[in-house]
């Protein structure tokens, strides 16, 4: 692997209690992610790709086995460390975007800002700089409800990428797009990609991202099925 | 951040309308009934103090013991000499010389048979000196229905329902038909100068007021007074005051053991008046505390439904790095803003409903009626505004808020963070 591992994954459990007996999502998981790298989770429904992705952005825990994320321990993390984690280094991008429906575009990029503390005018400078990789400088004013799937995905995309994460975590980010507006989120993530060097992880089934992907992990009933890597 | 929740509250009608108007309702509510029991309780307060116990009220030991049969016989027999010295010695005060007494009045007709007869409360008090404050105390000028006040001695007015029973007019002689402080029978001659109505149930069914000269003479007591009545020249009645008052006093005047040395009582000391005025300064904080648990409850259910819809922004915020116990706290601001707009609303509408009531009064008459009771109950209630009235309300509005979202956002702190980002899926 060229790049320096960013994520590693040894021995990945995460079982979540059913009553009295327990489901297994996940089991044996073992993976490296370096710097750099655009690379998905790709499975059928219910093959564990959410869990995954959710462990390693510190929404949750493993029940055993080491996930080391920018060199913290997922499991070992308190509820504070994991917090600071995500508001530091981790980007997300979700199926439904999630915007703020009552905060305008620039409010919603800009709130990543505010956790973090930086300056008004600092918070400008870089809500405009997003806005302006995804395209959309001029849409600042308008509310989520104003705006199509695809510019909503944008604004999420620009308020995950505002603060210049280490690594964006994206789950399912065109299920609900249309394939034009997919592929031009796509190109806008792999742009940034190449420019900032941010991490991607993808979680999908959409053959229009497995497109883009560079390396594909195939998850199925909770293990490893597959780990392809592509050159470019 | 604050900023940023402030444009969240405002734009969101639905996060922040229902709780202000709960809010606004509660204060309105606790506000109103605030200066409406203040209102009440200081109108049968003073209405009492006015037409009987005085704010402070001097009377033998033997009379006080006894004071609901008016025994006479046992009045202060130098009333007199010890106005005096009331007087010099505490000059603040104003003081009352009066003599209660029962009695039948009797309406003769031309022949001197009786045409007429009924039992009257009788009051005797100063109406004839020319710095007497009795007059004023009593509203007596402007409760007069028929007729005129007593200008003379042997004078007396009749309340005006007592009168059309008896069928009596200004002009007409009545004769009182009493005992004297020694037992003896006691016949006196009045001329009616007016009619009065007080608006009170209690005073309005039988009294008939004279001059005290008149009563001494009448119940053969000269010099002598039933009771001294001290009011407080300034403001209401206030009870540490009054203690004060009665320390003085009872260590001047009162002789231990002889049940003839005057002692005084406050106003509290008379019966059922200890809880009127428990009413008038604690109520406030009571029915602010009513309506604090109350619209905590209410908030609470609504902030309860309110953190469903929110449950999406709550995950958003967790993922996006916000930790639990700063969205915990935000939301806690939140209300803190909510809780004020709805105060100054609330208190607004509380206070103009208070002024209405204030200003012109809810006449009651037809339910207090019968009534006969010690403590006298104002035929027409009126608000009272207070200044607390104007900030009082802050403490219901704000911290029911702040209790409603701190317990409906527990369930923020006892999810996981998982848990709750899960639901943000859904
Ligand atoms: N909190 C949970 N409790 C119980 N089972 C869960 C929970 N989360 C996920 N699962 C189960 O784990 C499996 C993997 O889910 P998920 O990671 O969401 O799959 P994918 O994202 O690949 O569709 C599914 O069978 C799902 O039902
Ligand atoms: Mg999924």
């Amino acid at each position: 692997m060229e790049h320096p591992p960013i994520i590693q994954i040894e021995h990945l459990t995460k079982s979540f209690p059913m009553g009295k007996a327990s489901f297994t999502a996940l089991t044996g998981i073992s993976l490296n992610f370096g710097k750099g790298e655009f690379a998905g989770f790709i499975g059928p429904s219910g093959s564990g790709k959410t869990t995954l992705l959710n462990i390693i952005g510190s929404l949750d825990v493993p029940t055993s086995g080491e996930v080391l994320v920018l060199g913290n321990s997922i499991g070992g993390l308190t509820a504070r460390q994991a917090a600071r984690l995500r508001k530091e280094n981790l980007g997300f991008i979700f199926q439904s975007y999630n915007l703020l429906a009552v905060h305008t575009v620039f409010e919603n990029v800009e709130f990543p800002l505010l956790l973090l503390n930086y300056a008004a005018s600092e918070r400008r400078r870089m809500v405009m700089d997003a806005l302006e990789w995804v395209g959309l400088t001029d849409k600042i004013k308008s509310k989520p409800p104003q705006l199509s799937g695809g510019e909503c995905q944008r604004v999420a995309i620009a308020r995950a990428m505002v603060k210049k994460p280490s690594l964006v975590l994206a789950d399912e980010p065109t299920a609900n797009l249309d394939a034009a507006n997919s592929h031009n989120i796509l190109q806008t993530m792999v742009k940034l990609n190449r420019e900032l060097n941010t991490t991607f992880l993808f979680a999908t089934h959409d053959d229009k991202v497995i497109g883009y992907l560079r390396r594909k992990v195939y998850l199925l009933d909770g293990k490893i099925d597959k780990d392809e890597v592509f050159p470019n | 951040m604050i900023g940023f929740l402030f444009k969240g509250l405002i734009r969101d009608k639905s996060r922040s309308r229902l709780p202000i108007i709960v809010v606004a309702i509660g204060v309105m509510l606790s506000v109103f009934m605030h200066a409406y029991i203040t209102g009440l309780m200081v109108d049968m307060i003073e209405l009492t103090a006015r037409f009987s116990s005085g704010h402070l009220k001097i009377m033998t030991r033997a009379y006080a013991d006894n004071a609901d049969q008016i025994p006479n016989d046992l009045a202060i027999l130098d009333a007199d000499g010890l106005m005096q010295r009331l007087k010099k010695d505490f000059p603040e005060i104003d003081w009352a010389a009066r003599i209660r007494f029962g009695g039948l009045v009797d309406v003769p007709d031309s022949a001197g048979e009786t045409r007429a007869q009924g039992p009257a409360m009788g009051l005797g008090l100063d109406l004839l000196s020319k710095d007497t404050h009795e007059t004023d105390r009593l509203n007596l000028r402007k409760s007069l229905v028929r007729g005129r006040l007593p200008g003379s001695r042997g004078e007396a007015l009749l309340s005006e329902n007592f009168s059309r029973k008896l069928k009596v007019n200004p002009g007409d002689q009545v004769t009182l038909i009493g005992s004297t402080m020694n037992g003896g029978m006691a016949i006196y001659n009045f001329t009616v100068s007016g009619t009065v109505r007080f608006g009170t149930t209690a005073l309005d069914r039988g009294t008939l007021i004279a001059d005290i000269g008149d009563v001494q003479h009448a119940l053969d007591m000269p010099a002598a007074a039933g009771e001294i009545d001290g009011y407080f020249t300034e403001g209401f009645y206030d009870d540490d005051e009054a203690t004060a008052y009665l320390g003085r006093f009872n260590d001047r005047y009162s002789a231990g053991g002889d049940e003839f040395s005057p002692v005084m009582l406050r106003l509290s000391d008379q019966e059922g008046m200890k809880m009127y005025i428990f009413l008038a300064e604690r109520m406030g904080g009571i029915v602010t505390l009513v309506f604090m648990i109350a619209m905590s409850l209410v908030l609470w259910n609504a902030g309860l439904l309110g953190g469903l819809r929110r449950y999406g922004e709550i995950g958003v915020r967790l993922a996006i790095g916000e930790e639990k116990g700063h969205i915990y706290r935000t939301m806690i601001y939140e209300s803190v803003m909510i809780g004020m707009a709805g105060t100054v609303v609330g208190t607004i509408i509380g206070l103009s409903f208070a002024w209405l009531l204030q200003t012109y009064g809810l006449d009651i008459g037809a339910f207090t009626k019968g009534s006969s009771a010690a403590v006298m109950m104002p035929d027409v209630i009126r608000a009272r505004i207070t200044l607390a009235d104007y900030y009082i309300g802050f403490i219901p509005g704000v911290i029911s808020t702040v209790i409603g979202t701190a317990l409906s956002g527990i369930g923020i702190y006892r999810r996981n963070t998982a848990q709750l980002f899960k639901e943000l899926e859904t």
